[in-house]
């Protein structure tokens, strides 16, 4: 880096990142790389954990108070059964760390930061302390979360959607809840503003908007989501802690009635306002989830199949679509509510609409795969198993959008199942492409491939296992957040053989994450060493050294962007990929 | 690897990086005042008719009105400091700093008396949902001032030194330090009438 | 900084005052209206208007909003759109409620 060493010997401007100490260096960094490293690590000790909470859960639905091996002598008060009480702490909080402190901070946080900047040829993010201020704010609003497992009362338990009025009555854990999620907030809201000025300033020369790849672009229109949609729950956060806190009744009407008491309390809220500024934000968030997965298979989809992306230009378009449409979808959750027909009818002719560009971007996906020499490498593995599966999950939300069949299968387990097939077996698998894809780029060595597949394999036949049985016991109509899985509903005695099955599978499929984690591990140490390219790729981010060196600059000059995304296989051309900073044909 | 744009602007888009992080991060401030709005809207509006508490019943109109004016005049404050960094006169701006930070202590202790006597006379946010949006408005509100507050008083004294370095990267922070303020004076200008007048 | 550059900063001054005098009296106006005890919807629509006003004199003069880029339009326009929707929030609601009854 002999660069970098003339520029900090002449000292000018702030510069001094050569002598940086171990604490600025790794922890309080300002490096985008390692704060994606660090987003990265700290989503997947979340999702661990979350994963185990829904594991607990499993056991409950499966052999309801019986008392749970192995973790149940924790639970001393209860002799380890899982009461019901706990087991909607387990649920509230599984969906929570899953959603706010799992996949989005994966996502966006992770790939998006150490992705982003390498990908349109950034030296950095935009505003590396404000990036650095995000992370942190992540951090203490997951240690919040964590924490309220040991307030008195336990975690928070009204769902991960916290609907008032039981919310607003709930013991403290609920108040640490609504203080985590500001953080959160705080964190997505800092962060996605430094995205958007990141991609909108800091894209090379000559990389212009329809050059980006679609990686790019897909985390681009996730952070116009995460910028305009959290505000809402910003405010209905602060709403309902007014209420716990401050004792006012945005959401508690006149006379509510409370264990047999009238509630004293000035009355005169609405409950419905909470869900109407929850998924105001939480559909968009819905779009936050899957949109960085259909960039990460975008990427290793084409690089697998050497062919550039079919209908490139027509995916861009339905994501900047589906992004501003999600603003006007959310009362698709609420059909249930009481909403007349008016407003239902809107609500299911938009829900209809924003399914057409996920089938647009799913469809251009499958049709890259035609006629291409495909290579079955590990992170192809799971970007294919991502398309039937989003597919399933997409195909079983279209019944919930139509407020006639919603009236049938609200709140029941179907709708447990299609968000899971959308975010487990769909946004989950992309994850974990996408962590096999770059981690030569992260480390400068490949994870086996060998453990990679006895990772997949499995994993794909669980998370079936696990998922489908839902669709089938939710059509029969078992409702969801029952600690007992049913047990105590003659209609669902016929599918109720269904609960041992899933369990075994839920955590089979733990098991399956071992030779992962041992993998990651293991890699980092002893894994194949690889150069800067090895999977043959053409974005800007492998024309980056292998590991790039921490503190500023990731390249060793800003690098002259000539073609788009994925000119595979070119005619004419000496090898079957040509990099976007490549002038012309060797 | 210097980050580029941080003082002068991309060719194709115009603007330096603050200025275009500083209009989405009010974007989304917008969209948080804009939820708050609609909610005092959603609950006044069904409120069953004739139980919906109004401002005037409790608050001080002559009060508020001075604040008003005491927003309004350090918003210009701002902006004068702005204009004297690009007549390169760094005294004035220093004045017009200055006024601007007293003006937001004077927009506070104001709004402290009103808080004040309201504890006293036990209107409290629990009272009503009126006096629970007024409280959670204007205490948001408030917050915004006190951010404000902390940034200008940054570039009045510790982060002007970066005057003398780098005059151009500091006029652009002034800048937009300033489009912050204006936004929260902006805030108000709706607050007052919606809370205070109707 | 040239001369003719220095000179369009003291035009703009010159705009700072005037828009802070029309503020001032704007404010003045507002609060005199209010103790007319017009009726309600009139009210509020004086209110909203007048309010508007000011809130778009300081953000075109204040904000620069009235010869700003493109990029920071296409930003704002965006934003309005989505404030637009969460405004309709209480109306769709109230609206549809009433529609039932």
């Amino acid at each position: 880096m002999a660069l970098v060493d003339e520029r900090v010997a002449h000292g000018h401007g702030e510069a001094h990142h050569e002598e940086l100490g171990f604490w600025q260096k790794y922890v309080f960094s300002q490096d985008h790389k390692v704060i994606g490293i660090q987003y990265g690590f700290t989503a997947l000790c979340f999702l661990l954990f979350g994963f185990s909470l829904m594991m607990m859960m499993r056991w409950s639905i499966a052999y309801p108070n019986q008392p749970i091996p192995l973790v149940g002598k924790l639970l001393k008060a209860s002799g380890g059964i899982i009461v019901p009480e706990f087991y909607n702490q387990l649920g509230a909080m599984h969906g929570t760390i899953m959603v706010f402190l799992g996949i989005v901070p994966l996502a966006v946080g992770a790939f998006g930061n150490y992705i982003v900047p390498l990908q349109i040829g950034a030296p950095d993010m935009a505003f590396p302390k404000l990036n650095m201020a995000s992370y942190w704010s992540y951090f203490i609003g997951g240690v919040i979360m964590l924490s309220s497992f040991f307030a008195p009362g336990g975690a928070a338990q009204s769902g991960w959607t916290s609907y008032p009025p039981l919310s607003d009555i709930a013991p403290t854990g609920q108040t640490m809840w609504l203080f985590g999620m500001l953080f959160l907030i705080i964190s997505s809201v800092l962060g996605s503003m430094n995205f958007l000025v990141t991609i909108i300033q800091l894209r090379a020369p000559g990389l212009t908007w329809m050059r980006l790849p679609f990686f790019v672009w897909a985390q681009f229109v996730t952070s116009f989501l995460l910028l305009l949609a959290f505000p809402a729950l910003q405010a209905a956060a602060v709403l309902q802690m007014m209420d716990r806190l401050a004792g006012t009744s945005f959401f508690l009407p006149s006379g509510l009635v409370v264990s047999g008491q009238q509630l004293q309390v000035a009355g005169g809220g609405s409950p419905l306002l909470w869900q109407h500024l929850f998924w105001f934000l939480a559909h968009p968030e819905v779009y936050v989830l899957i949109l960085p997965a259909f960039g990460i298979v975008a990427e290793v989809i084409a690089n697998n199949t050497r062919k550039p992306l079919w209908g490139y230009r027509s995916m861009v378009y339905a994501v900047t679509f589906l992004g501003f449409m999600s603003f006007i979808v959310w009362a698709h959750h609420m059909f249930m509510t009481g909403m007349g027909t008016v407003m239902s009818t809107f609500f299911q002719t938009t829900t209809m609409i924003i399914s057409i560009p996920s089938v647009i971007v799913l469809t251009a996906l499958l049709i890259s795969l035609w006629g291409a020499s495909i290579r079955f490498t590990v992170p192809m593995l799971f970007a294919l198993a991502f398309l039937p599966m989003f597919a399933i999950g997409g195909l079983t939300g279209l019944p919930l959008g139509l407020a006639p069949a919603d009236i049938h299968l609200h709140d029941t387990l179907y709708v447990i199942g299609h968000f899971h097939y959308v975010v487990a077996p769909g946004t989950v698998f992309a994850m974990f492409a996408g962590i096999y894809y770059w981690f030569p780029k992260v480390t400068g060595r490949k994870m086996s491939e060998l453990l990679g597949k006895i990772h997949f394999w499995p994993s794909f036949l669980f998370m079936n296992g696990v998922f489908f049985p839902m669709l089938i016991q939710g059509l029969a109509g078992v409702q969801r957040r029952l600690y007992d899985g049913g047990a105590s509903y003659s209609h669902a005695q016929p599918v109720l053989h269904w609960n041992a099955f899933m369990s075994g599978s839920a955590w089979l499929l733990g098991l399956s994450q071992i030779p992962f984690i041992f993998n990651l591990f293991w890699s980092m140490k002893k894994g194949e060493k690889v150069g800067a390219n090895p999977w043959e790729a053409t974005t800007l981010e492998w024309a980056a050294a292998p590991s790039p060196p921490i503190a500023h600059g990731n390249f060793a000059e800003i690098p002259t962007v000539h073609r788009g995304p994925y000119d595979y296989s070119l005619p004419g051309a000496s090898t079957d990929f040509t990099p976007q900073h490549q002038l012309q044909e060797a | 690897m210097e980050i580029p744009y941080t003082v002068e602007a991309r060719p194709d888009t115009g603007v330096f990086n603050a200025k275009l992080g500083v209009w989405l991060f009010l974007a989304s401030e917008v969209m948080l005042f804009g939820a708050l709005f609609s909610s005092y809207v959603l609950l006044r509006t069904g409120a069953p008719a004739g139980t919906w508490h109004h401002g005037r019943e409790f608050l001080n109109v002559p009060l508020a009105t001075l604040n008003t004016i005491i927003l309004i005049a350090s918003s210009v404050t701002m902006v004068m400091s702005w204009a004297s960094l690009k007549l390169n006169d760094f005294k004035k701006y220093r004045i017009y700093m200055g006024l601007t930070l007293l003006a937001g202590v004077g927009f506070l202790v104001v709004k402290g008396f009103e808080y004040g006597h309201k504890f006293e006379i036990g209107l409290l946010p629990k009272t009503n949902t009126f006096l629970a949006i007024y409280f959670t408005l204007t205490g948001l509100h408030g917050l915004h001032v006190i951010g404000g507050m902390i940034l200008n008083g940054y570039f009045l004294g510790p982060g002007s030194k970066m005057f003398k370095t780098q005059p151009e990267r500091f006029t652009n922070r002034v800048e937009v330090a300033g489009l912050y303020w204006h936004f929260v004076d902006l805030v108000w200008i709706f607050l007052f009438p919606t809370l205070y007048l109707l | 900084m040239s001369a003719s550059d220095a000179e369009s900063i003291r035009k703009q001054t010159r705009a700072y005052i005037v828009v802070f005098v029309t503020l001032m009296v704007m404010t003045i106006l507002t609060v005199a209206v209010s103790y007319f005890h017009m009726p309600v919807g009139l009210a509020i629509l004086v209110a909203l208007v007048i309010a508007s006003f000011k809130g778009s004199l300081v953000a075109a003069v204040f904000m620069h909003l009235s010869h700003e880029r493109k990029l920071i339009y296409w930003v704002l326009l965006l934003t309005v759109i989505f404030f637009v929707v969460l405004m309709a929030i209480p109306s769709l609601s109230q609206w549809d409620q009433r529609m039932l009854r």
